[in-house]
């Protein structure tokens, strides 16, 4: 414990900036993975326990388009992409021969697919850690605000990862697909005896949520190392995230992202050992205060 | 809940009830003999590798059947089951390094504090529901494992609790011998299968699988589901901790991946790999489980590949563990046999 660093960083402006930047940049990361995972849920009642591993495989296709193209935005479009496609097939080749059983089976299925994955990513790009490195285009002066360093390249990461957010938001609840989808989630049987195909909504809900995960992983890569089983401690955050929102929450997930992101980086300067103890601590009791999250509808 | 639970159910009311004693004396002979077969093991395979294998099949099947009393019995999918396993191996092993208390104290020791953690925890825990309940249990389990890396002074962080455990002889028991620890985790392998075996033939085992089968329909006939749950959850916490304390002996040290969530994936594994129905499906899974992973492991680098394939077959193609598999396999065929005879 260090509470005396944390207490001169909340009086300092300038800490308390990176921090908080710092705290946003985690949380937002954390965001897109949290709410492909509360879709995917929402919609299938699946809990994709797999679903860290897409951002992993984000992170990685993204690498290897910056390596052979050198362009930042094909980077970001392969990593959204490749991530879609592969929620698809798996969805789709996999899942969806699971969906009537036992909620162990889906688990036990997500769980072969994380050893699978890690095991595939290990033979294709090697066990040592990887950086793809910070485009040239953000290799520019940081941007100093009250004091405190703000690289440009975290605005960009807080402004996609919101416009995402908005997109998906109002996707949701304005457009006939997005209609269709909410339609799907509450009354799957309704919605196929309208003759609508569930299959394609099922599929197309895991492509979308695997997508903004890759997407997240490939926005991760120029500041984060790579490495095979990178895709874990995502997952584990990110199901904290979606727990303390409220699991099927948008906002929810949103704004357990943001919380988590600050308990990370306020909690490492104030209890450096047991920062990931405090996100468990605060999972407990916000799940111990109310067992279905913070904007989780009650189940009766 | 499920088909193959509802089949469960079904299957046990079977069962005749008629005479209890003569069950019990049945199962102290069953026991007995299982004892007396693994003990006499090392007299007939003198390989040390064969009495390291078994003592690692009784610390993770002692963990992976009182996760069945969860799992499979009372329909409580524990996702932090592991953080038994390591409190056990973390209690006893710090008793032993720091008080120098003999064996047996430090034994019953570790299963009183295990007692207390898991009250205060399953008491937050049991009150919720499903994927809540897994994730509640997750985050406890993380929290433990958190603690033990953070707290570096007592419990040596991420290099685990290094320098041996001191294993001083009593009662003419040497647990340094690898031949005494051999036939101690034998007997605590088959008193704990015996008693578990016992908890779920009681008619409280069978208040387990009605809460099971159906929450509301226990709680209007007057039963009381939270104590119940309760009961079991601190029940299959005491039994995990001994396995976790045969595993602290086994390697003499403690390491944080024993209370890391994976161990708890790796015991929903074990059971679904030999079955949630049967009583020793668990066993049967851990047996498995630990021959893939010896195999696999000196076959080739990428053993999770291997694994998930494995995992994968069972989940997709069977859809069951092996010994559900065999046991309704074994049912059909002795119904169509009746049906032509």
């Amino acid at each position: 414990m260090d509470l005396d660093a944390l207490t001169g960083c909340l009086a300092s402006s300038a800490c308390l900036v990176t921090q908080t930047t710092s705290g946003f940049i985690i949380g937002m990361l954390l965001f897109l993975v949290a709410v492909g995972l509360t879709l995917i849920f929402g919609v299938l009642k699946v809990v994709n326990f797999s679903h860290g591993a897409f951002y992993m495989f984000g992170a990685y296709f993204a690498m290897t388009a910056y390596q052979l193209s050198g362009s930042f935005a094909l980077a970001m479009l392969c990593g959204a992409a490749g991530t879609a496609l592969l929620g698809l097939i798996f969805e789709r080749v996999f899942m969806s021969r699971v969906y009537g059983a036992d909620v162990l089976m889906q688990l036990l299925v997500c769980y072969a697919f994380v050893l699978i994955f890690d095991d595939v990513v290990r033979m294709i790009w090697g066990p040592e850690f990887k950086s793809m490195g910070m485009p040239a285009a953000f290799q520019v002066v940081p941007l100093f605000i009250a004091g405190g360093v703000v690289p440009p390249y975290y605005l960009l990461l807080i402004g996609v990862a919101l416009a995402a957010a908005m997109i998906l938001g109002l996707g949701l609840a304005r457009t006939r697909i997005g209609k269709v989808i909410r339609a799907a989630a509450h009354n799957p049987g309704m919605v196929s005896a309208l003759g609508i195909n569930t299959g394609l909504i099922y599929g197309g809900v895991f492509a979308l949520g695997g997508m903004l995960a890759g997407l997240a992983g490939a926005l991760a890569a120029p500041v984060r190392s790579l490495t095979p089983g990178m895709g874990f401690s995502v997952l584990i955050e990110s199901f904290i995230v979606t727990v303390i929102g409220g699991m099927g929450s948008i906002l929810g997930a949103l704004i357990g992202a943001i919380l988590i992101g600050m308990i990370r980086s306020f909690g490492s300067l104030g209890f450096p050992l047991f920062t990931e103890g405090l996100m468990y601590l605060f999972m407990v009791i916000v799940l111990v205060s109310r067992p279905t999250g913070l904007f989780g509808k009650e189940v009766a | 809940m499920t088909e193959l639970q509802a089949e469960q159910g079904a299957q046990a009311l079977d069962l005749p009830h008629a005479q209890p004693k003569t069950r019990r004396n049945r199962d102290v002979l069953i026991a007995l003999a299982v004892f007396v077969v693994l003990a006499l093991l090392p007299a007939v395979f003198s390989s040390k590798l064969l009495l390291d294998f078994v003592i690692r099949c009784a610390a993770y099947g002692l963990f992976a059947t009182s996760l069945n009393l969860l799992v499979g019995y009372t329909g409580l999918i524990s996702f932090g089951h592991g953080m038994f396993f390591g409190l056990g191996a973390y209690g006893f092993g710090l008793m032993m390094q720091k008080t120098g208390v003999p064996v047996p104290v430090a034994f019953v020791a570790t299963l009183a504090i295990t007692f207390f953690v898991a009250l205060v925890i399953g008491a937050i825990c049991v009150r919720l529901k499903e994927i809540y309940f897994a994730f509640v249990t997750l985050a406890f389990q993380m929290l433990i494992h958190s603690t033990i890396l953070s707290w570096v002074s007592l419990t040596g962080g991420d290099q685990g609790l290094r320098g041996g455990i001191p294993r001083p002889p009593f009662l003419g028991i040497d647990l340094s011998n690898q031949l005494h620890l051999y036939i101690a985790s034998c007997a605590l392998l088959v008193i704990g299968l015996f008693l578990m075996h016992r908890i779920a033939q009681s008619p409280f085992g069978y208040t387990l699988r009605m809460i099971r089968d159906n929450a509301t329909r226990a709680s209007f006939i007057g039963i009381d589901v939270w104590r119940a749950k309760l009961t079991i959850f601190v029940l299959a916490a005491l039994f995990a901790s001994t396995g976790g304390i045969i595993m602290a002996l086994f390697v003499s040290g403690a390491y944080p991946e024993f209370a890391y969530w994976t161990i708890s994936g790796e015991g929903i594994f074990i059971n679904m790999l030999g079955g949630v129905t049967t009583f020793l499906g668990p066993m049967v899974g851990t047996v498995l489980l630990l021959i893939l992973n010896d195999t696999v492991t000196r076959l080739t680098d990428y053993h999770g590949l291997v694994l998930g394939i494995v995992i994968l077959f069972f989940a997709i193609g069977l859809r069951k563990g092996l010994m559900d598999f065999v046991v309704e396999w074994y049912a059909q065929r002795r119904n169509s046999a009746g049906e032509r005879g």
